[in-house]
């Protein structure tokens, strides 16, 4: 991975760059050489780490006025709302930030999940991409305690309940994580202090993904491997910088209209009125994009089971390179697949509804044949998929005989080549 | 490639260049200016203080931007005292009259101009305020006649909003 | 491209979809023009003193507002009553101070600074006098209830005569559009119940429409900043948008051929 050639152009540059090869890094990063063909779905990466530093940027500063005591906490947001300069906006944006933050790394989960990304040699990257995915879930959950509404404590309640499911232990590790015998005090502020350090372990693993990622390098449309660099590659630096430049304005846009005209349409009223361990809400609901998980977890009538469902459809997903056993990466060359997967899309968001709904009547037995469902696409289809399944031919490059087409276009006229 | 392409390539990007700068510096200005004083701090940025009880020779102290204010109705003594002192003989020359507009009030920061220590009333060879951090002494005007402080206690902003009251600040 | 505003539709209808669920039931509120909603929405002045003058003399006697202060009045993007009006409102009400030099707290009339008083002293002493039932603070009322203004606008007017059939405890009455149709709190509003200081007429849907803008603003002080900046901000990302387009396929032309 380290480029021996590259020599700064200054002399200053030349002795720190033989202390500390910052230089070299930077040359690297920006000849890294990437693949042409790739589409849209690949600009989430840049824009998942713009989301991190602006929710690292964000709460730092929140949290220069935030008092994390559950006799003030509430009181400090409204005052941070209404006398910090531009106090208002920073919290906005760092509420809102969780949102797109949670959005792009679902589309960048989807994009791997339909290109084959997690597949051989890429393991190692989405099982780090797993771990972070958890610890965001982890940041996102004690960072919507902290301003000790009505949803912060019963959320708090419902989800640090779930470990008295665990035999033997489960009450005393509850009793631990609480600090109390109750959510109260002891927890707001240890989930102050969490919920400050886990972004930047996360910033710590995002490092190691990408390093990860820079060994085999990008995956592609196609999913073919290619020589780096080639004739199928441009350097990062112009040509990756400033698409991803585009694509993160285009999400910035988005950001924008959460921000300064629905402000409030992604949370949950009832998190505006002051938490009351005596009143609990008629219906408590995680922020959205913890629902499928909620309604996996209600699914199952059995609290430790439900626990455990809940948790493996998050651990199966680091499995996935070994159970998909398709030699094909790209569902683009894989009909069948590509159902398949459309098929879980629209699961999965029927479960983040279903999260959203009480856990009774119709609303329950869908939520239970789309969990069942869930596990059956990972554990049964997939790798029954990879022996049974007629693929599409793969082209042999990106370039060769292309002019602008699709993938299809190279297939068609590699196709040609091959038939000749 | 023509000659024309390049500059029309360049200025567009020059464009972007620039108008994506605009958008840095209107990010970072909320970054920054919310660790100014906020709206509850600047609300308290002024207190009034009722000082029909001080009688003369008296000091009371009061709590003003967080820091403690000394407000002294000064004898004829130590006002005759304050105005007989000559420029020459002051580290810090400033004259009675520019101290304490009405020559019975004295209003000032009762904080040392050396290193911040809160001196202490009626003590000190100058009949005013002695430090005992490090030993300056303040006459009846509160300025530094003796001792490591460089400055006269501060006078800040202050005006009698009516005949028993001083708003600070 | 085509595919990710497939997409980015797909996903922004699943957004409002998801977020329809989550408010309160399906309800037909009273509608009513709000001058605050919408891309370039601003407070009425006029509404918001009136909206005061009703929070003062009929619901403060029950409802804290404690997370504003009376400088609050005087602000930009408020009733922006003038500072003498300001502070006048300020020194009408007394606020506990103290300890002083003898060790008390004493009553002293309130400053600009000071937080807007509460009609009990906690939540305890509000549910003491009030049969149990606890009237929320103001402050943030219309974000903590799912239905906005609109359900606060509508419930003001909602009380109607109990339906047959239905029997309400003593204390307990019937509102159309109260989460559960049930309510502690009496019709707080009547025709001409405040006399408005510049002569608007004072009919209940009037003073419903102004205490709830006065209710909005109360939650959301900064409501037209946030607009204005956002309008701002939209457009210059659009701008910017447009500039780093075309750089970015002048670079990418470079490239003989894009898959």
């Amino acid at each position: 991975m380290s480029d021996h050639e590259y020599v700064p152009s200054s002399k200053f540059g030349k002795w720190f760059n033989d202390r500390l090869p910052l230089l070299t890094l930077a040359s690297h990063l920006t000849d890294y050489p990437t693949p042409k063909n790739l589409n849209y779905w690949w600009t989430f990466g840049g824009i998942l780490t713009f989301c991190l530093i602006t929710q690292i940027v964000t709460g730092l500063t929140l949290a220069m006025h935030y008092i994390a005591h559950a006799d003030m906490a509430f009181e400090s947001v409204e005052h941070i709302m209404r006398d910090v300069n531009y106090g208002w906006l920073i919290r906005y944006i760092h509420a809102n930030g969780a949102s797109m933050f949670f959005l792009a790394v679902y589309i960048h989960i989807f994009r791997s999940l339909f290109y084959g990304s997690y597949k051989s040699p890429r393991e190692i990257i989405w099982i780090i991409g797993i771990i972070i995915y958890l610890l965001m879930m982890a940041a996102a959950f004690m960072g919507y305690v902290l301003p000790w509404g009505q949803m912060s404590f019963w959320g708090a309640t419902v989800i640090t309940n779930l470990f008295s499911a665990i035999p033997l232990v489960g009450e005393g590790i509850v009793t631990w994580l609480w600090g109390g015998y109750s959510v109260d005090n002891p927890t707001l502020t240890r989930f102050f202090t969490l919920h400050y350090l886990i972004p930047f372990l996360i910033l710590g693993l995002v490092v190691l993904h990408i390093w990860a990622l820079h060994v085999p390098g990008n995956n592609n449309p196609i999913g073919i491997d290619i020589k780096k660099p080639s004739k199928d590659t441009v350097p990062f630096h112009p040509y990756i910088v400033i698409k991803d430049g585009f694509a993160l304005l285009m999400f910035m846009i988005v950001f924008a209209f959460f921000v300064f005209y629905s402000p409030n349409i992604l949370g949950h009223a009832d998190n505006y009125i002051e938490a009351n361990p005596m009143v609990t809400p008629a219906h408590i609901v995680p922020e959205w994009y913890l629902l499928p998980f909620y309604a996996i977890l209600r699914s199952v009538p059995d609290k430790l089971l439900g626990v455990v469902a809940m948790l493996s459809a998050i651990l199966i997903l680091a499995a996935l390179p070994w159970l998909d056993t398709s030699k094909i990466r790209s569902a683009v060359f894989r009909p069948l697949y590509k159902q398949f997967y459309w098929i879980l899309v629209a699961d999965v968001l029927i479960l983040g509804y279903m999260g959203a709904m009480p856990a009774e009547g119709l609303y329950l037995l869908i939520a239970r044949v789309a969990t069942a469902y869930y596990f059956l696409h990972f554990l049964v289809i997939l790798p029954v998929l990879g022996f049974k399944e007629k693929t599409i031919p793969v082209p042999l490059s990106i370039t060769e005989p292309i002019l602008g087409g699709s993938p299809n276009l190279a297939m068609a006229k590699n196709k040609e080549s091959l038939d000749k | 490639m023509s000659d024309k392409k390049p500059e029309r390539r360049d200025f567009l990007f020059t464009a972007s260049y620039a108008v994506g700068a605009v958008g840095v510096a209107a990010v970072v200005w909320p970054l920054v200016d919310q660790m100014n004083p906020d709206a509850s701090v600047k609300a308290l940025a002024s207190t009034e203080v009722d000082v029909s009880s001080v009688k003369p020779g008296n000091t009371i102290t009061v709590l003003w931007r967080g820091k403690p204010v000394f407000i002294r109705r000064r004898t004829q003594d130590e006002i005759s005292e304050a105005k007989s002192v000559k420029m020459e003989d002051l580290k810090h020359p400033e004259r009675d009259e520019d101290r304490a507009k009405d020559p019975q009030w004295l209003v000032m920061l009762g904080v040392c101009t050396h290193l911040g220590c809160v001196p202490l009333n009626d003590k000190g060879d100058y009949d005013g305020w002695f430090c005992p951090c490090h030993g300056s002494h303040y006459d009846t005007s509160g300025r530094i006649r003796k001792g490591p402080a460089p400055l006269n206690m501060e006078v800040p902003k202050y005006e009698f909003v009516n005949a028993n009251t001083i708003k600070i600040g | 491209m085509k595919n990710f505003i497939k997409l980015f539709s797909i996903l922004v209808l699943f957004f409002f979809t998801i977020t329809q669920s989550n408010s309160a039931e399906k309800i037909d509120y009273l509608k009513t023009d709000w001058s605050f909603k919408g891309l370039f929405g601003k407070f009425d002045r006029g509404s918001l003193q009136r909206g005061y003058q009703v929070y003062t003399e009929v619901c403060a006697a029950c409802h804290s507002m404690k997370y504003l202060s009376y400088r609050n009045l005087g602000e930009k993007g408020g009733p922006e009553f003038s500072e003498a009006e300001t502070k006048a409102i300020a020194a009408s009400f007394e606020v506990t101070d103290g300890p002083n030099a003898d060790g008390e707290m004493f009553e002293r009339p309130a400053k600009l600074s000071d937080k807007f008083v509460m009609p009990y002293e906690n939540v305890k002493a509000a549910q003491a006098a009030n049969g149990g039932a606890y009237p929320p603070d103001m402050s943030v009322l219309v974000k903590a209830r799912g239905g906005g203004v609109d359900y606060i606008y509508s419930l003001l007017q909602g009380y109607e005569e109990v339906p047959s059939g239905m029997t309400l405890d003593e204390g307990v009455h019937y509102n159309k559009y109260m989460y559960g149709n049930k309510i502690r709190m009496s019709a707080p509003l009547s025709e001409d119940i405040v006399e408005y200081g510049d002569g608007t007429k004072a009919t209940v849907e009037q003073m419903s429409k102004d205490v709830t803008t006065f209710l909005m603003w109360a939650a959301e002080p900064h409501l037209e900043a946030r607009h204005q900046m956002g309008f701002k901000a939209i457009v210059y990302l659009i701008i910017l948008t447009i500039l780093v387009y075309f750089s970015m396929k002048k670079i990418w032309s470079r490239v003989e051929s894009e898959v």
